[in-house]
């Protein structure tokens, strides 16, 4: 029991890293869900020279392992000239990456969608952004729904990895314990407990917005 | 005959994939006149309803909207986005599958666009809605959403929808196809008062008891010609073309 009172003696750390991971997260998702809209958007409005790029950005991001492309931020773009501090790199990793992630969600929602709302939209005069913003996405975002909760928790997770690019998150005040007490079982179980926290409330709060696909007859989606 | 047409489509052509759906139309509706539009399945009667608020775009031939071209200007240069959205604005368009927008309710569905394309106050919007929605009978069911409608509701609700842009022409596509015998009527009886109350209507139908009783005109299409026009009592009774003369013995 003892290396439990370690972990508890540390949790000054432990708190402070749980801050961290929670503040890039909510950043991350955030900017990240709101890239997706805008590629959506523009994917919708644009030509089909600028769709093709958009469309071969989301794949690349896609195939692309998060870790490298946090790797490439932040050792990488020195060599270019950039120097992003850990923390802005791996918040740019996460934003785009995900971003990519919900942008593809979204898209694939707009193509399943039935054609009739948008074009009666456009018969009454709707157009541009007050078209997708009014008519378009309020009806996507309440059919991915369930998608979002899973990419939002791939999102909390990702953020694990930053540790290694030296963000003082969750994952690396573990391995700071861990590696001064040596007590590895205790302190990544301590983690692991908190990400499940976090994740819980995270799918709370999804479940929550659920009831307005609900209260509008969008169960069966 | 001196004033403008609300509507007038002059040479308009169509092709879909090589295929001609619509063939040099000409057609001019004046204000307040209903006009009915037969024709068999694929005789591109929805096509030329769609032309006329550029939802379709004809290949050849102007369409101008109460005198002002739409889709196209004068010189055949492609309008912007923003200004052929602002003359579809000016017409309501009634769809065969209703395509309400299932996020709102249904005060919401109708003053939707008169909030947000036409910018008028929210509080008169309401107002203006309720009054509409009373109009067609769904003033009771102003919070609902529509998928807890029936198909004779929803068709209701996008009438009032279409009717609060306060629109120059109506264009109804088909409105009762998609729904069940029994709630055909209710449909058509909101339309039947449209006309009294001296709204111009462009209706796309396969009801010729409604053609023959509510409209001013009779235009019917085949492969893509408009091949007779005629008033409803001289369409029905004493067509001139062979086809109509066949087409009308098979629907009796």
């Amino acid at each position: 029991m003892e290396n439990w009172q370690i972990v508890w003696e540390a949790r000054d750390s432990l708190i402070s890293g749980l801050f961290t991971t929670i503040e890039i997260f909510l950043i991350g998702s955030v900017l990240a869900f709101l890239l997706g809209c805008l590629v959506v958007y523009l994917l919708e409005q644009a030509g089909p020279w600028l769709r093709r790029a958009l469309r071969v950005a989301i794949d690349l991001m896609r195939t692309l392992p998060f870790l490298i492309f946090a790797y490439l931020l932040y050792y990488g773009l020195p060599s270019l000239g950039v120097r992003l501090d850990a923390w802005t790199a791996g918040l740019i990793a996460l934003v785009i990456y995900h971003g990519a992630y919900f942008a593809e969600m979204l898209r694939g929602a707009r193509l399943v969608m039935p054609a009739g709302g948008v074009e009666a939209a456009r018969a009454c005069g709707f157009h541009g952004f007050t078209l997708f913003r009014r008519i378009l996405l309020p009806q996507l975002l309440i059919r991915v729904r369930p998608l979002i909760g899973n990419q939002l928790i791939y999102c909390l997770k990702d953020t694990a990895f930053l540790t290694i690019i030296t963000v003082n998150e969750l994952t690396a005040a573990a391995n700071s314990i861990q590696a001064i007490y040596f007590i590895p079982m205790e302190a990544f179980v301590a983690v692991i407990g908190l990400y499940w926290m976090v994740s819980i409330v995270i799918e709370l709060l999804v479940k929550w917005a659920g009831r307005f696909g609900r209260k509008r007859g969008f169960d069966h989606v | 005959m001196s004033e403008v047409p609300v509507v007038s489509l002059e040479g308009v052509s169509k092709s879909f994939n090589g295929v001609e759906v619509l063939r040099d139309i000409h057609l001019e509706v004046a204000r307040g006149e209903v006009v009915s539009v037969l024709g068999a399945s694929g005789s591109g009667k929805s096509t030329m309803l769609r032309c006329i608020n550029w939802l379709e775009q004809p290949d050849r031939g102007t369409v101008k909207i109460n005198g002002e071209h739409i889709g196209v200007d004068a010189q055949g240069k492609q309008m912007s986005v923003r200004a052929l959205a602002s003359l579809r604005a000016r017409t309501g368009m009634v769809f065969q599958s209703f395509n309400l927008w299932p996020h709102l309710t249904v005060l919401q569905n109708v003053i939707e666009a008169p909030v947000h394309v036409k910018r008028i106050p929210r509080s008169r919007a309401v107002e203006e809605a309720l009054a509409l929605l009373d109009k067609v009978g769904m003033g009771h069911k102003r919070d609902a959403y529509p998928y807890t409608l029936s198909g004779g509701q929803k068709q209701r609700v996008a009438i009032a929808r279409a009717l609060a842009m306060a629109p120059e022409v109506l264009l109804f596509d088909e409105p009762t196809s998609a729904l069940d015998p029994e709630l055909v009527g209710e449909v058509l009886a909101v339309m039947r008062a449209l006309s009294l109350d001296g709204y111009t209507m462009v209706v796309v139908t396969h009801e010729m008891e409604f053609a023959r009783a509510v409209s001013d005109q009779v235009v019917f299409l085949d492969k893509g010609k408009l091949i007779e026009r005629a008033p409803p009592e001289r369409f029905f009774t004493a067509p001139e073309s062979e086809r109509v003369q066949r087409f009308l013995a098979t629907h009796r």
